[in-house]
């Protein structure tokens, strides 16, 4: 059944599971649980499987990774190797998938997990600008797609489709939290380009009137103003400042069709759609689990069904080695900052005690509770980690930075200093382990070519993957595509004028960098 | 639901296998071949397609893990690598899993751009299927079809205007009747045998033998997927020919000289014996490195082939492994034999990248 948003709720749910729907609703919402109407579709695992192959939007543009993406998840679950459990989407209302094959005990899990989920789209600050009616606005996308591949035909628009998924991490993620004063206000005001030219006056050099003519020669004078004037606009950049959302910069400026700039918008918007569950992974999912596991451990599981619950339950907590499993991290540490919470370690006082009185500290304040709604408001799991990852916590956990040893050629173990651990751990979760990238200059060289910088911090960018990628940047911005970035720590730009490639040493790289804002680590 | 993703899969493998979008194809990681590994299946990696991006490039940098073990402890499972994969799931390598063998088969057709076999009329046998799909006005009472029936009196109740919709009785006569019935399918009926030999004699090393079970082993898949009944028959000789079970034909090694007549002979026996070729698909394969005991056996050989063996099967196909010793020269031999032999196929198979383009030759005329 294709989830339309007009269809009523819960249709497809037998009746016995609809019973569980509304005791579970009941239970969320005694403990607090705030979410939008929940509505549970039934499906079996091959539409699990297409639907989570269009990222949960069963009405998404045609596309071949979709393709990609549906035969891996098919042919892993035809031989055993993984399974999809549950299914949610962030959207009001918000849909969520269960498999018509699992258990009654898997389904209530499922339902419990989701009611967190839910919980968490409906509360957390990042997902604040997130639109809600997605399910609507990505079909709308998806005929609108397919009407243009109708018109220009299938081949065309997806060979656009996939320049722009190369580039389609070139986004900001903080974009729609920036405030920025709107253009037409500021033109409004009397301080706008024109009107200051005109106020502008000329130096002059002090001069009885008579003699003024001759002291200041207004071919001199308007010869200044004409100079001044061509500096004022060589000093107005383009953009006015560094940006990483090249994807809106490329909709804005670049040579474009009216159809594809129309694609490239939609593929954006879709972009900015993924990005809160991106920057939440850790959090989302532990709060998914610490509700799941609350509501049945205290209330749901029959005692028949508990060998099952808990065999579910730690498959889906399992760590591997070499791996966070965000599941098991985020239940963790929620639990561990209610804990902390409820017995006051916290504060300063808290703080200076040393670690063995720390670890004993009670003083049973109760605030446990409280706390993690509030955590799960205000943060994001680069916050959340930097906040709430302790010494006690990655002891416990068990966690530990390993690395690549280059003389026995494997991964290995290094360290188990919660600094480094936690220092590890927020930079991989730093702009979701990607090379930031900004567009620095839209006309660079006055010869309307585009100018890229990487922010180097210590990682190199892989060459022949960002030459590719340039290629793509190159078909849209059709002038030759630079990008600025470190080898090593020394300074390099690549070219790519739409023949050739050249890879050039810089010896002077840090003025983008000052202009940014912020230099390499 | 409308299955969006029958139109999004199909472009998926087009585009693997190199139909459209050529360009994309430098990003597919492609699986390789590997051999039968017990059951049914084989493994092979799926492909994907990595659209390039901006990404970090060296992955020493590491990342964190949960669990026991102390410094200098090797991290296992660890084969994805890279900084920041924490939080996201973006897949630089591939899983393996395993593939139908029906899949594997129509891969390697395409791949190859084999012609699907088409049997022979005279081998061709017709059986009489039948599905119940067809309506008559007459027939036994035990094969009424009930709801036909009915409908056929309600509406001619209706154009009477007999029909009450107050006391809606409805009561069929005779005329009403129909009956279900046998539709009669002729379905081609084909059958195929293999008849495998292979040189054991002692200049056939472990290396040739493992060419020679890959090709077999792709060979098999390929007819398989084209006959609904293959049967199989191994052979193995040096100066004489036995038959033997596959377990053995792969893994016997002998020693001593070669005639390879002797094999040939075996072979036609066997056919004539079990396999009438007026109702079988005979494809005998032969491997060897191409030494034989003496000119005269080859000249045996030859009109074996000639007046014997190849009027009745669809293909001789003869594969020469390349060995350290041997001369290789009865794939020459053969060729100047033979030259106008439609139905004897011969290919050099010098490694095991050899092994598509062997496979290829042998199964591209589509016999």
């Amino acid at each position: 059944m294709l989830p339309l948003p007009n269809t009523s709720p819960n249709t497809s749910l037998p009746a016995e599971l609809q019973r569980y729907h509304a005791e579970i609703k009941e239970l969320a919402k005694s403990y607090g649980l705030d979410t939008y109407e929940i509505v549970f579709e039934m499906v079996d695992h091959d539409e699990m499987n297409m639907i989570a192959a269009y990222g949960g939007f069963p009405t998404r543009y045609p596309h071949w990774r979709f393709g990609m993406d549906y035969e891996q998840l098919s042919k892993s679950y035809t031989y055993g190797l993984s399974k999809i459990y549950e299914l949610v989407i962030n959207n009001d209302p918000c849909y969520a998938y269960l498999m018509r094959a699992n258990s009654t005990t898997d389904q209530k899990l499922v339902m419990a997990h989701v009611y967190g989920h839910c919980d968490f789209f409906k509360n957390n600050y990042w997902f604040s600008k997130t639109n809600r009616k997605m399910m609507d606005v990505m079909a709308n996308h998806g005929t609108r797609i397919r009407g243009y591949m109708d018109r220009y035909g299938v081949g065309v628009v997806e060979d656009f489709i996939d320049c722009v998924h190369a580039l389609d991490n070139l986004i900001d993620p903080h974009s729609p939290f920036i405030e920025r004063r709107p253009r037409s206000e500021s033109r409004n005001v009397s301080d706008d380009d024109s009107s200051d030219a005109a106020a502008y006056e000329e130096p002059r050099i002090r001069a009885k009137d008579y003699m003024d003519r001759y002291i200041n020669p207004p071919e001199v004078l308007a010869a200044e103003r004409r100079k001044r004037e061509e500096e004022a606009k060589k000093a107005r950049r383009f953009p006015a400042e560094p940006s990483r959302d090249v994807l809106l910069f490329l909709q804005q400026y670049a040579p474009l069709e009216r159809w594809q700039q129309d694609v490239l918008a939609m593929l954006r918007d879709e972009a900015y759609y993924f990005v809160p569950q991106m920057m939440t992974k850790i959090m989302n999912e532990g709060w998914a689990v610490y509700w799941h596991s609350k509501l049945m451990c205290e209330h749901l599981v029959e005692p028949a069904e508990i060998v099952t619950y808990c065999d579910h339950h730690s498959g889906t907590l399992a760590t591997q080695p070499g791996r966070i499993n965000p599941y098991k991290l985020g239940v963790e540490l929620f639990r561990d900052i209610e804990e902390r919470w409820n017995r006051g370690k916290f504060g300063l006082a808290w703080q200076n005690l040393d670690i063995d009185e720390r670890r004993s500290f009670d003083a049973g304040v109760g605030l446990g509770r409280q706390k993690i709604f509030e955590v799960r408001r205000d943060h994001n799991d680069v916050t959340f980690i930097d906040n709430f990852l302790g010494e006690e916590f990655a002891e416990a956990q068990k966690l530990y930075v390993y690395g690549f040893n280059q003389r026995s050629g494997q991964y290995e173990i290094l360290d188990r200093d919660w600094t480094k651990v936690k220092a590890q751990l927020l930079w991989s979760l730093t702009n979701f382990g990607q090379p930031r990238i900004s567009i620095v200059d839209g006309n660079h060289a006055n010869r309307g070519e585009l100018y890229l910088f990487h922010d180097w911090n210590g990682v190199d960018l892989q060459f022949e993957q960002a030459k590719l990628t340039m290629q793509s940047l190159f078909t849209l911005w059709s002038r030759p595509v630079h990008l600025e970035t470190r080898e090593d720590g020394e300074g390099r730009l690549l070219t790519f004028d739409g023949k050739s490639f050249e890879f050039k040493a810089m010896t002077n790289s840090a003025p983008a960098a000052d202009v940014i804002g912020y230099g390499p680590a | 639901m409308v299955r969006k993703i029958g139109r999004d899969l199909p472009r998926f493998r087009e585009i693997v296998r190199g139909r459209i979008k050529r360009d994309l194809k430098r990003f597919v990681s492609s699986g390789e071949m590997i051999g039968k590994q017990g059951g049914r299946y084989v493994s092979i990696p799926i492909p994907q397609i990595n659209l390039p991006r901006f990404r970090f490039g060296k992955n020493e940098k590491g990342g964190v893990g949960q669990g026991e073990g102390d410094g200098g402890e090797p991290v296992d499972g660890q084969q994805q690598g890279g900084p920041g994969q924490a939080g996201e799931d973006e897949g630089q390598h591939s899983i393996e899993v395993e593939v139908g063998l029906d899949e594997l088969a129509q891969i390697l057709g395409e791949e190859l751009g084999l012609p699907r076999i088409e049997p022979k009329g005279n081998k061709q046998l017709e059986t009489e299927g039948g599905a119940w799909r067809s309506i008559r006005r007459t027939g036994p009472e035990s094969l009424r079809h009930f709801k036909r029936t009915y409908t056929e009196a309600l509406k001619r109740q209706i154009a009477a205007g007999i029909y009450d919709p107050e006391n809606p009785a409805i009561i069929p006569i005779k005329n009403d009747r129909r009956y279900k019935s046998r539709k009669v399918i002729r379905e081609p009926q084909a059958n195929a045998v293999i008849v495998y030999m292979m040189d054991v004699s002692g200049s056939m090393g472990r290396e040739q033998k493992e060419i020679v079970r890959i090709e077999a082993f792709w060979l098999d898949t390929w007819l398989r997927s084209q006959y609904d009944n293959l049967e199989v028959v191994y052979i193995v000789h040096d100066a004489v020919a036995h038959v033997v079970d596959q377990h053995t034909f792969f893994h016997l090694r002998e020693s001593g000289g070669t005639k390879i007549s002797s094999a040939y002979e075996l072979c036609l026996r066997e056919i004539r014996d079990r396999y009438p070729p007026s109702e079988w698909n005979i494809y005998p394969f032969h491997f060897s490195d191409g030494d034989n005991w003496s000119t005269r056996d080859t000249e045996h050989c030859v009109q074996l082939l000639k007046n014997e063996i190849l009027p009745i099967c669809n293909q001789f196909s003869y594969g020469q492994v390349k060995s350290a010793y041997g001369s290789g020269q009865f794939k020459k031999d053969l060729d100047a034999a033979l030259p106008d032999e439609a139905r004897l196929v011969t290919s050099d198979i010098l490694d095991r990248d050899g092994i598509l383009g062997s496979i290829q030759t042998f199964l591209k005329k589509g016999r």
